[in-house]
């Protein structure tokens, strides 16, 4: 997917462009309202993550005149302020939704995705494998003509192994992605999640190996 | 309303007092004045009735071979006549030397060029209104003063008198009490304008720092005046606080989502346990801060708002859907089940912001201890009450210690490493409360907690 970042602080920026770009995604960076504008008038994004102060304005304004020029990119504010009233003016003035910094970056990610799901007609962002289609933003797996829905902690760690295939991913990594430090389970619960991947993907010419030692692969059955 | 303003007399009693007083001040000169104006009128008849009377006297009065003869008209005795039978006394002296009459009744002194001379006496025990004139008779070889006096008493002058100060006594007691009535409307009417003014401040919301708009008499413009500009300058002084508040939030934030972002990035790369476990608490410290932070806020807009309570009608659903919603992503990241359930409309008169704030507590805290793929239920009702339930399948509240839960930074021992400040139950209960209703905790049997607020 591709995303706009506006935000005037050069250290969150890059925190969050390495990330962005980590999980396979393509950034732009407005530190500014100006190039804001410019981005967005140019290119072409998927979702637009909108911090509200900057240096030469606010974002409001960004946000309204975004709307007022029947772009219907969605866009997610960044806000700094936590209390609710704040958080309804954003939504008034047309944000799709708000993270209250500092933010969780996987809740960055659902919200991203659910916003993008509510915007049907969105692009698509269906990615194939084999006879294997998969839509990260919907949750949608078509295995052989035959659609499957998975749970969120499915699709992600599905969405991992698609944007790699064949790539070793060591269990820790999946652990990360799939679980908070809150959460209170042992580096083990990985294995459920393969386990259902596996189901759903059965039938497919994609398997999940196991590599003792070294983690998980996604395999294209054609290939191996 | 007056408790905190140190009040010295009134405004409209003092107006009251002194129109009460200038009517009494007025009244009291009106009787006096009349008064004496009507016996100066009533003195001035009997005056002229017995100068006539003198003169008729003096008239027929003859000199005749040396002596001086006067013969009585009738008519000038029967014009003395009064209702009250007043008596009269007369005296005619030759120059110095009595001719007829009462002996020792004085002579009134007649002012030079005047025909008639006036006095009021003491005489025989009584007072006597008393009228003398003189006139000159020539004889063959004699000159000679003749002096005619008459006196009366003045028991009819004095009825009169009373009837007329009666009546002018009734008379000024109408009119100060006709005016004590006029001053009580004058003055309501002129405080009236104030008090409308105290009416329209009063009925204000609590966030409305408008000038005063209605116009207003000219003498309370300096007070609207400094009213409005005291107002301004509040209104100023708020924006900036709030504008201070969000930039220092913003400045503390930022930063912070800095050093969040930037942890869990290198988390996922770094693969030795111990500096996992420093990244780990790296990102606890800045998710407590931050969270601690918003409910501090939060907290202190509830206690804010719950004084200065906007209520309006409120749809229950409407606003439980809307928190769902927004929430769900949340939930889908630990693939919990974020259910609204129950009647379709649940109206009551709130402050939509308040309960807002406290239902996304209780969901915030049910999303925070349910296991990953469980179910959040949301059951709002109208009947008997208006109630919003959430229940969750987590580890349920220590039994023992349900109620000391919505006590101020009081956690569950079972919260474990949970992130929180203990300000969320608070905050519902301050809400619910501030809103006439109760906030009730509950485990439920087949596990998990259960939260109801009810109106």
């Amino acid at each position: 997917m591709k995303f706009l970042l506006v935000e005037d602080n050069q250290e969150l920026a890059n925190a969050i462009c390495s990330r962005m770009q980590m999980d396979g995604h393509v950034i732009d960076h407005a530190a500014v309202l100006s190039d804001a504008v410019a981005f967005s008038e140019t290119g072409e994004y998927d979702l637009i993550l909108l911090d509200i102060m900057l240096p030469d304005g606010d974002g409001r304004s960004f946000l309204k005149r975004h709307r007022d020029s029947q772009m219907d990119t969605p866009v997610i504010v960044l806000t700094a302020r936590s209390q609710v009233s704040d958080r309804i003016s954003m939504l008034d003035l047309g944000a799709d939704d708000y993270v209250t910094k500092p933010f969780d970056h996987e809740e960055l990610q659902a919200r991203c995705r659910a916003v993008l799901r509510r915007k049907s007609g969105a692009a698509q962002t269906v990615m194939t494998l084999g006879d294997v289609s998969f839509d990260p933003v919907a949750g949608h797996l078509v295995v052989a003509g035959s659609p499957r829905t998975l749970r969120n902690r499915e699709l992600r760690l599905l969405e991992l192994f698609f944007n790699a295939p064949g790539q070793i991913f060591p269990k820790h990594k999946l652990f990360d992605r799939l679980f908070s430090y809150d959460d209170d389970v042992s580096e083990n619960a990985i294995e459920v999640y393969i386990g259902r991947l596996r189901k759903h993907l059965e039938g497919s010419s994609l398997a999940i190996t196991t590599l003792r030692g070294l983690g998980y692969r996604l395999d294209q059955g054609d290939e191996s | 309303m007056a408790e905190n303003v140190h009040i010295s007399g009134s405004l409209r009693r003092r107006l009251t007092f002194s129109l009460i007083g200038g009517a009494a001040i007025l009244a009291a000169t009106l009787y006096l004045v009349a008064r004496s104006y009507s016996a100066q009128i009533a003195q001035q008849g009997q005056d002229n009735i017995l100068g006539a009377a003198v003169s008729s006297i003096l008239d027929v009065a003859i000199m005749r071979d040396g002596a001086v003869e006067v013969d009585f008209p009738y008519a000038s005795f029967s014009m003395l006549n009064t209702p009250s039978d007043d008596r009269v006394f007369y005296a005619i002296h030759q120059d110095d030397t009595l001719l007829t009459g009462y002996e020792d009744l004085p002579r009134a002194p007649i002012p030079v060029g005047e025909k008639l001379g006036f006095a009021t006496v003491e005489y025989a025990g009584t007072s006597l209104r008393l009228v003398s004139a003189s006139r000159t008779l020539v004889g063959a070889d004699l000159r000679s003063q003749v002096t005619v006096s008459i006196a009366q008493t003045q028991d009819a002058l004095a009825v009169a008198q009373n009837r007329i100060s009666r009546n002018v006594a009734l008379f000024g007691a109408g009119f100060f009490l006709l005016t004590a009535l006029l001053s009580f409307w004058a003055s309501a009417t002129t405080i009236a304008p104030l008090k409308r003014l105290t009416q329209s401040i009063t009925r204000r919301g609590p966030t409305d720092l408008s000038p005063v708009s209605k116009p207003v008499p000219s003498e309370m413009a300096p007070l609207v005046g400094s009213l409005n500009t005291l107002m301004a300058r509040l209104e100023q002084s708020l924006t900036r606080s709030e504008e201070f508040i969000a930039e220092a939030a913003h400045r503390v934030r930022t930063p912070l989502a800095t050093v969040r972002a930037h942890a869990e990035n290198t988390y996922q790369r770094v693969e030795r346990e111990d500096n996992r476990a420093a990244l780990r608490a790296m990102m606890r410290a800045v998710d407590e801060s931050s969270r601690a932070a918003g409910q501090l806020l939060d907290h202190a807009m509830v206690t804010f708002r719950s004084d200065n309570l906007e209520k309006e009608q409120i749809d229950l659903v409407a606003l439980a859907g809307e928190l769902v919603r927004n929430l769900s992503p949340v939930a889908e990241m630990k693939d919990i089940d974020l259910i609204l359930q129950g009647d379709a409309v649940v109206e009551i008169e709130g402050d939509a912001i308040l309960l807002q704030n406290a239902i996304r507590n209780l969901i915030d805290n049910a999303l925070k201890y349910s296991p990953v793929e469980s179910r959040i239920e949301l059951n709002v009702t109208a009947t008997p009450r208006p109630q919003v339930v959430v229940c969750d399948q987590g580890p349920g509240f220590p039994p023992d210690r349900m109620q000391a839960l919505t006590n101020r930074f009081s956690r569950g021992e079972n919260a474990g490493d949970t992130v929180g400040s203990g300000l969320g139950l608070t905050i519902a209960r301050d809400v619910v409360a501030v809103h006439g209703g109760s906030i009730h905790l509950s485990n439920r049997a087949e596990g998990g907690a259960c939260v109801t607020l009810s109106f």
